[in-house]
């Protein structure tokens, strides 16, 4: 197969696109194609100082590495989860994001879960008793305040992810399958920072399949994290995932469509937040903004780990931050 | 004996005979086309090419959160598997 822009040889096919690409044209394409959804859904320019969330997984390092390669402000964040798995995932995610930004001259700022706040990720999951034995929902529940905490404490402007179209495509399904209108209501390209320490968050891949982000990391050069987290193995995310490859294995561009079709649904008006939906309030322990009565869910998680292990509150521990 | 490629998934090998394209190689193996990339040497293959004899091929998931796992593991030939794993774990 050819280069559509060269002939030479092509590395890649994206059938969704009908358009094959050599090397050299595939890594001109995509900070091209990232640069015209920065645009079209008006995520940010270059006078933001953007935060990007970076696990040492393909998609975040080439978000960072994307953006740089753009010329924007971005710094990193990586969050040490201390997530064993028996291939020591958490120590080794971290050396791969603290290798890429010293190759590249980046700042990483780091808050390691445990030494800030008490506990591993695992061991929260445990003691809290959320989450079904699964870390997975204290995990996202963390990630979720410590990224808008780091943001905000850091006056970044913007808070980056490395999601695709596939993460996006997954959850999109799976909520529309339940019919969870206030998650669906949710999904965007941009979260708009709609009350006071709420960051503004964007997923500047959103469009890119997870495919061409992996050749992407590959072609590159940039070393990531195979394994993905231990944890992941078997979630209903990766099972979403597996359904809708399968029908882009029959029609491709289906997930494309399928993701397209919901953001066109939802500027059209199908989906309206509820006002009780969008209330939000400062938390009585930390500030943060939320939708719970009193204390947020993070402070009360972290509440019943002090019972146990008389971890530090939230709001008393500060973020570490690293400089390379 | 008919020339085969070897590929290489994970810490598995399978073998497939030469000739295939790398598209049905991906999914004579029991793997989905779509959540694979396949490297040779460092270089990416788009999935029309077709495979030459002696070739080998490394199979990588582009999945994030685990590797999506051999639906119909080649029936004649996982080879190289570790000590107490199974087949398609």
């Amino acid at each position: 197969m050819k280069c559509r822009k060269c002939s030479e040889t092509a590395i890649i096919n994206m059938r969704q696109h009908k358009l094959a690409l050599c090397q050299e044209h595939f890594l001109e394409w995509m900070p091209e194609q990232t640069q015209r959804f920065i645009e079209k859904y008006k995520m940010f320019d270059h006078a933001d100082k953007i935060l990007v969330a970076v696990s040492g997984g393909k998609d975040s390092l080439s978000l960072w590495d994307i953006l740089r390669r753009l010329g924007y402000q971005a710094d990193g964040l990586y969050i040490g989860l201390g997530i064993e798995g028996g291939i020591g995932y958490s120590d080794e995610s971290r050396r791969l994001s603290e290798h890429f930004a010293a190759e590249h001259g980046l700042k990483l700022n780091v808050v390691e879960v445990e030494s800030t706040y008490g506990a591993t990720i695992p061991e929260l999951a445990v003691i809290s008793n959320r989450g079904h034995g699964k870390p997975c929902s204290v995990c996202g529940l963390s990630k979720r305040y410590i990224m808008n905490r780091a943001a905000h404490d850091g006056d970044y402007t913007v808070l980056a992810t490395g999601h695709n179209l596939d993460d996006e495509a997954a959850v999109l399904m799976q909520n529309t399958l339940n019919w969870a209108g206030s998650y669906l209501v949710r999904q965007a390209p941009v979260l708009e920072a709609s009350r006071p320490g709420l960051a503004r968050k964007v997923k500047p891949l959103c469009r890119f399949y997870e495919r061409e982000m992996a050749a992407y990391a590959i072609v590159r050069g940039i070393e990531y994290i195979y394994d993905e987290c231990p944890h992941a193995v078997g979630s209903t995310t990766i099972y979403y995932k597996e359904v809708l490859n399968q029908m882009e294995e029959k029609r491709p561009g289906a997930k494309l469509q399928f993701y397209l079709s919901f953001l066109q649904a939802k500027e059209q008006g199908l989906f309206a937040l509820k006002a009780a939906d969008a209330e939000l309030h400062p938390c009585e322990k930390c500030g943060q903004p939320t939708s719970a009565p009193g204390e947020c869910s993070f402070c009360r998680m972290w509440d019943k780990v002090r019972e146990v292990k008389g971890a530090r509150l939230p709001a008393e521990a500060g973020l570490v931050q690293i400089e390379s | 004996m008919s020339a085969t490629i070897k590929l290489k998934y994970r810490n598995k090998e399978y073998e497939v005979p030469a000739g295939m394209t790398v598209r049905d190689a991906i999914k004579k193996v029991g793997l989905q086309p779509e959540t694979i990339l396949a490297v040779v040497d460092g270089k990416l293959l788009t999935d029309d090419l077709v495979l030459r004899e002696g070739m080998i091929v490394k199979l990588v998931a582009v999945i994030s959160g685990g590797a999506p796992t051999p639906t119909l593991p080649h029936p004649t030939e996982p080879r190289g598997l570790g000590k107490g794993e199974r087949r398609g774990s």
